[in-house]
């Protein structure tokens, strides 16, 4: 092993620049801040970043989903040149596991391998070839066991134990009304969804900086600075104050990265060699590197009267949590929570488990077990409204739920709940024009331009679907994000700085933080200083959660300061500082200007740190019964597709949608969260799926696993409704999900209109719309297997 | 070995070893990160680059390939300072949410723009299918690519 020259004095990082912004105020359209660099090519990722002396990590990982390690011997990889540090978990310093809610995953494996993929040991080398050819280096000697990899299995009692507590992960049983309500119409149904992946451009990378004193500061992408820094704290061993922590430039997350992926790898990396080390994955990597949405397979009954009213629920839900926790618990809970869908349904019995099996580990993912629900319960609807003789849209607005109608789980629905009139706004807007679909052009056919069709075997359906996900953690967490706000005049202008440790992944927060300031303050600069752990926790991106509480934190830190400042002018004007505001940087009253900020303020600083909490939520009795959750939205999708029927190949026409907002922020941004919500709606229902064998990923690249392409997308048209939530901050709520969740069902109901087929199984193959097949075989085809036995394989047959 | 090529209308050399492709010496020896690592085979277009005038994905071509060529990257898009339009157009239309295919696409919609300079919606997306977004969902991207292109034919 090298690593005995002299090592250049470690530089420290600067602090990514917190440029001035001019923004919009809030509900106009405000151009994001960091548009300008990341066109240019400028912006700095995770990926991007480099120090002078910088060492490249990587990561051994098992290539077996269930093993006992028998022995790991780095002696030869550390004899190679350029590598400077081989670490296995006897080299953790602290807490060997790590995990949000439960600590369960090891940091570096020992003993026990629970999925093809786990990190065994990591290298830092001086080229991140080098750094690979010494993982080839690494000898490990496993002892192969059967891999667990079906959730059903696993549940039974004699199946091996994956954890020392079972391998029930969770179960939430919701009882509620009467359990033995029967019903003059009931339908049952069995569904299934794929394990789909967040995919994410941005591969997992960061940058891990020594301190020289034992510390360590990382640059990271992630959606939650303060969890990630805790986790890795306790595994280096280190109080969280040596552990620091800023948000690089985040290509996407989408719920990914919620877990550690190469934090304290790192880490360990860079306080071992006292080097900077840089760790990027690569898009094969990057599948085994995150978690997952978790695969679901369910079985529902629906029951309703003649007239088309519903009486009960009954669901059994299995979610595949694969070998770790991750955030499986709450996923667990918010699949029980919504399987009823936002509908009046008296009486449910919903039994939710989460089971730890060999597949990969499982967690967030956009939508976050109401997409699982929701799946299945718009596929009952349909099923039901169609064995009542009635229109699927009508029965779904006749039971549709309204605010203080009692959720199957025991909370009151809070006001708005504007399920019915999204319905039917959905179902109103314009049908797509019906263009003759002989002698089109072939790009605008299924298949496009692989011209397998010119329109013969074509045909239309159309669909509809509604979905309900709570906004915010909840379940008695205690929610809250942390904000500052300066107020101070630089160079003879006011200037507002924010600053929280929220995580800017794409969705346009750091705009949305800056048009907060300009609102609440008159303050047209404003400047959002980068996040970081120097302030308190600003809480997860996720549960589409950050408008909401990061939103409320700037805005009551905003009020703070306001209010120190307004007292200031009653102080020294003697004016009441119940009648001022703030316009364009001067203080007036009553329409006549007081004092401008400039003069009042001078080289004083304004600043308030504040720490907002949403209202206490609950977590379920053991019926499942409570209030359990912060926020309510609703988004209703149609889709119209066009489906060769021949080949089973789809073009999606349109998605129209309606979603209540609450508040728009900022109008493009929102659009752009419905329009790539819908497209990720769109690849679980057409073509994502992480395709698992014996616990093996079949699938990890982008030649594989297929993402929707701009061939793919539609035109998503969208009505919005602004109907206040007086608890949230500018009646606001979360946006990020909704689009995601009902859109993959309307187009699954779009293709069964089209279709005639059952179509129980997400995303849906080519297989199971032509009807060969109701989902994909267990056994895929095999050379030899399609009758190539009896006229010979095609090659052999050139040979002859 | 001394690999020598031309870059944004630079003289450019670097020490490589011979594995390494035009993506990485790019972004690690000639410290122009812009060209993205998202998938490194070939199917996310995030490193879209001009070789030799020819739009290509920097990660498939071995950068020993690239010696005596000339390349252009997102870099080298703009003219200094301003923003070329195609650039002011993803900016405005908000075709850039995280960002980390849009170098991909500001070079591949150049491209486009110069063969075909008022696309229809069905060239637009058939010329940028082989770039990947995962955030937009591309109705901003389309938007942006109409915005450019009228910019652009303005005399």
């Amino acid at each position: 092993m090298r690593g005995m020259e002299t090592v250049p004095k470690i530089p420290t990082r600067e602090r990514p620049a917190a440029p001035v912004q001019r923004p919009g105020k809030v509900g106009e359209d405000s151009v994001r801040v960091d548009g300008v660099p990341k066109v240019r090519g400028e912006f700095e990722y995770s990926s991007d970043l480099r120090m002078d002396g910088m060492l490249w990590g990587a990561t051994l990982r098992s290539p077996h989903p269930h093993a006992n390690i028998r022995s790991i011997d780095t002696s030869a990889a550390e004899a190679m040149p350029g590598v400077y540090a081989v670490l296995t978990h006897e080299d953790v310093p602290g807490r060997k596991v790590y995990g949000m809610e439960i600590p369960d995953q090891p940091v570096l494996a020992w003993e026990k391998i629970r999925y093809q993929g786990e990190p065994v040991a990591i290298v830092a080398a001086d080229h991140p070839e080098t750094a690979r050819l010494a993982l080839g280096k690494i000898h490990v000697e496993y002892e192969v066991l059967e891999p667990l990899a079906d959730a059903e299995k696993a549940m039974k009692s004699d199946a091996p134990k994956l954890h020392l507590s079972g391998n029930v992960l969770r179960h939430v049983k919701i009882k509620h009304g009467d359990p033995e309500a029967t019903a003059d119409v009931v339908v049952t149904g069995e569904y299934e969804v794929g394990m789909q992946d967040q995919a994410f451009l941005g591969p997992e990378s960061g940058l891990a900086v020594p301190d020289g004193e034992g510390g360590i500061d990382l640059h990271i992408s992630t959606q939650w600075l303060h969890v990630d820094r805790d986790q890795v704290a306790e595994s280096l061993d280190l109080p969280p104050s040596s552990v620091r922590l800023t948000l690089s430039g985040v290509g996407g997350a989408f719920g990914g990265r919620e877990d550690l992926s190469m934090q304290i790898h790192s880490c360990m990396l860079a306080l071992h060699t006292e080097r900077p080390v840089k760790m990027v994955y690569n898009r094969e990597e990057s599948f085994y590197g995150h978690v997952h949405r978790h695969p679901a397979k369910m079985r529902f009954e629906h029951g309703a009267t003649k007239d088309g009213e519903l009486v009960y629920v009954r669901a059994r839900m299995v979610l595949d949590g694969g070998a770790y926790a991750s955030s499986s618990m709450a996923v667990c809970l918010n699949a029980a929570t919504f399987a009823g869908g936002p509908y009046k349904v008296p009486n449910a019995e919903i039994d939710s488990y989460l089971v730890y099996t060999n597949n990969p580990p499982c967690g967030a993912m956009r939508g976050f077990g109401a997409v699982q629900a929701c799946f299945a319960h718009e596929s009952q609807m349909d099923k039901l409204a169609a064995e009542l003789g009635l229109d699927p849209v009508e029965f779904r607005i006749q039971n549709a739920i309204e605010a203080g109608d009692t959720l199957p789980f025991g909370q009151k629905l809070p006001a708005p709940a504007p399920v019915a009139e999204i319905l039917r706004r959905a179902k109103a807007m314009p049908m797509p024009e019906e263009k003759e679909v002989m002698g089109r052009d072939v790009r605008e056919l299924p298949g496009g331009v692989s011209n397998v069709t010119h329109g013969e075997g074509v045909k239309r359906g159309v669909g509809y679907a509604v979905g309900i996900k709570n906004i915010g953690f909840s379940g008695g967490f205690d929610d809250y994000s942390t904000a500052r706000v300066t107020l101070s005049i630089e160079d003879g202008e006011p200037l507002v700085r924010v600053h929280t440790a929220a995580a800017e992944v794409g969705q346009g927060l750091v705009t949305l933080q800056a048009q907060i300031a300009h609102t609440e303050l008159g303050v047209e600069s404003v400047a959002v200083l980068p996040a970081d752990t120097r302030i308190g926790s600003a809480g997860s991106t996720s549960a589409s959660r950050q408008s909401y509480v990061t939103g409320g934190a700037v805005k009551a830190a905003c009020e703070a300061v306001r209010e120190r400042l307004f007292e200031r002018v009653r102080d020294e004007f003697g004016e009441d500082p119940n009648k001022l505001s703030i316009q364009d940087g001067n203080v007036v009253s009553g329409g006549s200007m007081i004092v401008s900020l400039d003069e009042l303020l001078g080289s004083d600083e304004i600043e308030e740190t504040v720490e907002y909490h949403h209202r206490e939520t609950y977590p379920p009795d053991e019926n499942g019964q409570g209030d359990v959750h912060l926020q309510y939205a609703f988004a209703a999708h149609r889709a119209v597709v066009e489906v060769d029927t021949e080949l089973g190949l789809v073009r999606v026409v349109e998605i129209s949608t309606a979603q209540d907002v609450g508040k728009v922020m900022n109008p493009q941004a929102l659009e752009g969260q419905i329009e790539g919500g819908v497209a990720q709606g769109l690849g679980l229902a057409l073509m994502e799926e992480i395709q698992m064998k014996d616990g093996k990923i079949l699938n990890a690249s982008f030649t594989d696993y297929l993402l929707p392409t701009i061939l793919d997308m539609p035109p998503v048209k969208m009505e919005i409704l602004e109907l206040a939530d007086p608890e949230a901050p500018y009646g606001l709520k979360g946006v990020g999900e909704p689009p995601t969740i009902s859109s993959t069902p309307a187009i699954v109901a779009a293709l069964r209109d089209a279709t005639g087929r059952e179509l129980r199984r997400v995303p849906v193959r080519p297989e199971q719309l032509v009807g060969i097949a109701e989902r994909p075989p267990e056994q895929p085809p095999q050379p030899g297997s399609a009758g190539y036995a009896e006229i010979g394989r095609l090659d052999e047959r050139i040979e002859q | 070995m001394r690999l020598k090529l031309g870059v944004n209308g630079e003289r450019r050399e670097a020490d490589i070893l011979s594995g390494e492709s035009l993506l990485y010496v790019l972004r690690e020896r000639l410290q122009l990160p812009g060209s993205k690592n998202a998938c490194e085979q070939g199917e996310c277009g995030s490193c879209s680059v001009y070789l030799d005038g020819t739009l290509v994905c920097a990660c498939l071509v071995l950068a020993a390939q690239a010696g005596g060529r000339e390349v252009v990257t997102v870099e080298g898009v703009s003219d200094g300072d301003e923003l070329h339009p195609v650039q002011e157009a993803f900016v405005e239309a908000g075709a850039v949410q995280c960002g980390f295919c849009t170098p991909g696409f500001v070079v591949a919609t150049h491209d486009l723009l110069c063969r075909e300079p008022a696309p229809t919606n069905p060239e637009i997306r058939e010329a940028l299918a082989g770039n990947l977004c995962r955030c937009t969902g591309y109705e901003k991207i389309l938007d942006a690519v109409h915005l450019a292109a009228n910019r652009m034919s303005r005399p």
